[in-house]
C-alpha cells in the first residue's frame, strides 16, 4: 500500500515537473520574453528550419541573397502567414521590374515558430551561412529586440515593418510600419471627440503594450481625455470575464485595445457577447492586423475603430494593382490584406530603391541612400524615409468595420511624421545612438 | 459590494470554473483511467470548435454541432490510440513528448488546411442585464453543459456495463484481464470517451473564443492544472480542482488584474501539490 502511494506521488511529481519545463519551452514563445536574447546565438544547428526560395528569371546575373524571419507558425501565425506571402510578393515584384542592380533577389526565409530565441538562431545563421546582404523581418517587439543585437553585431542592414510602440533609434535599423506618434496620435483624439473623454486600456502584457499604454495616458492627457483603468493582459489569456466585469465597473466610454494573438481574439467576441457594445465603444491600434474582423462575425465587430496607414480598400491606382497581384498569386478569396503586410512591400521597395541609387550593396552606401530621404509610392499611398529617425512619413486613415470583413476609412490624415521619433532620434548628428525612447523618458 | 456587482462577480466564477471543468474533463478521464497525458488535448479541442464552426455553417444546428463534434474527435482519438498511444503504455514521459509532436502537427496541419484566419461562430443567445452589470446568455449554456457533462461520465462510469470494466482495469489491470476483459479495447474506449468529451467542450467553447489553429495552447495549460491538482478521481478531482483554481483566479482578477489572477492560480497550484501530493481527491477512497 505504502509503495503505491509513493509511487502515484512520483507519477504526479514527475508530470508535473514535465509539463512545467515543456510550459517553459513552449511559453517563451508569443513574444511573452522581454526579449531574452542570450548567448543562444552561437547555436546556428536548428535541424528544423524550413528553407523557401525565390528567384526570378528576368534580371541576369548572380543572385544576391536576402532574409526574411516570419512566425510562420504557432501563435503568432495569424500574422506571420500574410506577412511572408508579402514578403515573397514583394520580392517577386523587384525581380519583376529586373531586380536590383540588374541582379535576382533570392529571398531566404525562416520560420520561427513563434520563439523568440530562433530569431536570435536565425538572425546569425541569415548572416553567418546564408550571407544575406537584407534582413527584413520580425513581428512582435520582443522579437524585433531579439535580432537587432545579432544584426548589430553582424553589421548587416535590419528592415522591421511592423507597427509597433515607437522609439527604436539604431542606425543600422529602419522601421517602416506606424509608431504612436502617427498612429494612436491620430486614434486618441478622434475617440474622446467623437465618443468620449473616460477611457480604459487593456494591453498585451509585454513590451509593445506596456509602452503603448504609456502613449494612451499621454494623448488622452493632451487631448482632455482620462484614463480610468488599465489592465495587462497575458498573451496566453483567453478568458476575459473578470475584464469584462471592471469594464462594466468602471463604465468607460472608450475602450482602448492594445491586445494581441490569437487568443486575444477571444476579447472582441466575449465583449459582444456581454453586450458592451450599446455604451462603450473599442478603438484600437492592433485590431485588424491579425484580421480580426474576419474571424469575428460582423455584429461582433461592429462600430470597432482603427487607424492604419493601408486599408485593403483605399482607392488607388498603385493599390488595385496591388491588390490584382496579392489575388493572383494568393487566390481571389484571400479574407483582407492587412496594413502590416503592405509594410514588408514598402521595407522592400525602400530597400530595392535605396540600393539602385547607392549603385552598391554596401550597407554604408544604402544607409546613406536611405537617410537622404527616399521616397516610393506604395499600396497605401506615398511613403518617404525620414533620414534621421529612420522612420517613415506616410498616410493615416481612420476605418470602422464593415458588413464585409472589411473597413469603412472615415478620416485621413495626409503624410504623417513620425514626430517623437524625429523629436528624440537624429542619426545623421548622433550615429552612434542605440536605444528605444519611451514617452516616459 | 452591490447586489448587482456580487452577481456579476459570481457568474463570471461560475463560467470560469466550468471552462476549466469542460476542458479539463476529457483529459482527466484519459488520465486517471490510463495514466497517459494527451498532450494534444487543446489541440482536440481545437479540432471540436473546427468541426462545429463547419457544420454550423453548413447549416446544422448548434446543438447537434456539438454531438457531431464529439463523435469525430472521439473517432480521431481511437485511430491516435490504435496508432500512437497503445505504443507507448506504462512511459509517462514518453506519451507527453508523442502527444506534444502530434499537437504540433495538428496546428500545422489545420493551419495549412483552413488557413490561419477563418470566420467564426458569433456568440448566440445575447446578454443577460442585471443593474449596471451583464453577461453573455450563453455564459449560462457554458454553466448548464459543465454539470450535463459531468453528470454524463458520473453515468458512464457508475451505470453502464463499459464503466464497471473501465474501472477495474484501472484500479486491478490484471485480476481484470484474469475475469476476461479486453483492457486493450476497453483503454481505446476510454481514450475515445476522453477524446470525445474534448471534442463536445471545443465545440461548446467555440462561440465564446477566436477559432484559430493556434486555440488550443490557452487551454492546454489550465486543463493540465486543474487535472493533476484534482489528482486521481476523475469527476470529484476535477470538480473540486476546477472550483478551487477557476474561483482563485477569478477572485484574484476581479481584485486585482488578469495577470495577477494568472499568477495566484499557478501559486494556489504549486502550494496544493506540495502540500497534497497526489492531488485533492488522491485520499478519497471512492475513486471516481
Amino acid at each position: 500500500m505504502k509503495t503505491k502511494a509513493t509511487q502515484q506521488r512520483s507519477t504526479y511529481w514527475s508530470a508535473f515537473v514535465a509539463f512545467v519545463v515543456m510550459a517553459l519551452v513552449a511559453t517563451a514563445c508569443g513574444g511573452g520574453g522581454a526579449g531574452e536574447t542570450g548567448d543562444a546565438g552561437e547555436d546556428t544547428a536548428g535541424g528544423d528550419t524550413e528553407q523557401g526560395t525565390e528567384g526570378g528569371g528576368e534580371a541576369s546575373g548572380d543572385p544576391i541573397v536576402v532574409g526574411a524571419i516570419f512566425d510562420e507558425t504557432g501563435g503568432l501565425n495569424i500574422y506571420g502567414e500574410h506577412k511572408v506571402k508579402a514578403a515573397r510578393l514583394s520580392v517577386e515584384a523587384i525581380n519583376d521590374e529586373g531586380g536590383v542592380l540588374g541582379r535576382p533577389l533570392e529571398l531566404v526565409t525562416y520560420d520561427t515558430q513563434s520563439t523568440n530565441e530562433k530569431y536570435t538562431q536565425f538572425a546569425n545563421q541569415l548572416a553567418l551561412q546564408d550571407q544575406a546582404v537584407v534582413i527584413q523581418g520580425g513581428i512582435t517587439s520582443a522579437s524585433r529586440e531579439a535580432v537587432r543585437p545579432v544584426v548589430d553585431r553582424h553589421e548587416i542592414l535590419y528592415f522591421y515593418n511592423e507597427q509597433y510602440e515607437g522609439g527604436v533609434c539604431d542606425r543600422n535599423v529602419f522601421l517602416t510600419g506606424v509608431v504612436p506618434s502617427q498612429q494612436l496620435a491620430a486614434l486618441i483624439p478622434w475617440a474622446i471627440e467623437n465618443v468620449g473623454p473616460k477611457m480604459y486600456v487593456l494591453a498585451a502584457d509585454y513590451n509593445y503594450g506596456q509602452i503603448s499604454a504609456q502613449w494612451v495616458d499621454r494623448y488622452a492627457e493632451e487631448n482632455g481625455g482620462e484614463v480610468v483603468g488599465t489592465d495587462f493582459i497575458p498573451l496566453d489569456v483567453n478568458e476575459f470575464g473578470s475584464t469584462i466585469n471592471s469594464l462594466q465597473s468602471a463604465q468607460p466610454d472608450v475602450v482602448v485595445s492594445l491586445l494581441v494573438g490569437g487568443e486575444h481574439i477571444a476579447f472582441y467576441r466575449q465583449f459582444a457577447a456581454a453586450g458592451l457594445g450599446e455604451n462603450m465603444r473599442i478603438v484600437s491600434p492592433t485590431f485588424g492586423l491579425g484580421n480580426e474582423q474576419v474571424v469575428l462575425g460582423p455584429d461582433e465587430a461592429k462600430d470597432i475603430t482603427v487607424a492604419f496607414p493601408y486599408f485593403q480598400e483605399l482607392d488607388t491606382p498603385e493599390n488595385t494593382e496591388f491588390v490584382e497581384r496579392w489575388h493572383a498569386e494568393y487566390g481571389d478569396d484571400y479574407p483582407y490584406i492587412p496594413d502590416q503586410a503592405v509594410d514588408e512591400w514598402v521595407g522592400w521597395h525602400l530597400w530595392a530603391q535605396a540600393v539602385e541609387e547607392a549603385g552598391s550593396l554596401e550597407r554604408e552606401d544604402v544607409i546613406e541612400a536611405l537617410e537622404g530621404g527616399l521616397s516610393i509610392d506604395g499600396p497605401g499611398g506615398t511613403v518617404t524615409m525620414d533620414g534621421p529617425s529612420h522612420h517613415v512619413v506616410k498616410d493615416v486613415h481612420i476605418g470602422t468595420v464593415n458588413d464585409e470583413g472589411g473597413f469603412d476609412v472615415i478620416e485621413s490624415q495626409e503624410q504623417v511624421p513620425p514626430s517623437f521619433e524625429q523629436e528624440q532620434c537624429d542619426l545623421i548628428a548622433n550615429p552612434d545612438l542605440n536605444e528605444q525612447f519611451t514617452p516616459e523618458d | 459590494m452591490a447586489a448587482d456587482q456580487a452577481l456579476a462577480l459570481a457568474l463570471t466564477t461560475l463560467t470560469g470554473i466550468s471552462v476549466l471543468v469542460l476542458v479539463a474533463l476529457g483529459l482527466a478521464i484519459i488520465f486517471g483511467m490510463m495514466r497517459i497525458i494527451n498532450l494534444a488535448h487543446g489541440e482536440f479541442l481545437m479540432i471540436g470548435a473546427f468541426v462545429a464552426l463547419y457544420c454550423v455553417r453548413a447549416g446544422v444546428p448548434f446543438a447537434v454541432s456539438v454531438l457531431v463534434a464529439a463523435v469525430v474527435v472521439g473517432l480521431f482519438g481511437v485511430a491516435v490510440e490504435r496508432l500512437l498511444i497503445q505504443h507507448l503504455y506504462g512511459r509517462l514521459e514518453d506519451t507527453m513528448l508523442a502527444t506534444w509532436g502530434l499537437s504540433l502537427i495538428m496546428v500545422q496541419a489545420v493551419v495549412l488546411i483552413f488557413g490561419a484566419s477563418t470566420r467564426g461562430l458569433p456568440t448566440p443567445l445575447g446578454n443577460v442585464r442585471f443593474g449596471r452589470y451583464s453577461v453573455s446568455g450563453y455564459s449560462l449554456v457554458l454553466i448548464g453543459s459543465a454539470v450535463v457533462m459531468l453528470a454524463l461520465v458520473f453515468w458512464l462510469f457508475t451505470r453502464t456495463r463499459y464503466g464497471t470494466m473501465a474501472r477495474a482495469a484501472m484500479q486491478l489491470p490484471e485480476t481484470a484481464m484474469i475475469v476476461g476483459i479486453n483492457t486493450r479495447t476497453v483503454n481505446m474506449v476510454t481514450f475515445g470517451m476522453g477524446s470525445a468529451l474534448a471534442g463536445a467542450a471545443g465545440a461548446l467553447l467555440a462561440p465564446v473564443a477566436g477559432v484559430v489553429p493556434s486555440m488550443g495552447q490557452g487551454y492546454i495549460a489550465r486543463a493540465f492544472m486543474t487535472v493533476i491538482v484534482g489528482g486521481p478521481a476523475v469527476l470529484t478531482g476535477t470538480t473540486a480542482a476546477a472550483a478551487l483554481l477557476g474561483a482563485v483566479d477569478r477572485t484574484v482578477s476581479f481584485l486585482s488584474t488578469q495577470f495577477y489572477g494568472q499568477a495566484a492560480l499557478l501559486i494556489a497550484a504549486i502550494v496544493l501539490l506540495r502540500l497534497m501530493p497526489t492531488g485533492l481527491s488522491g485520499r478519497m477512497r471512492r475513486q471516481l
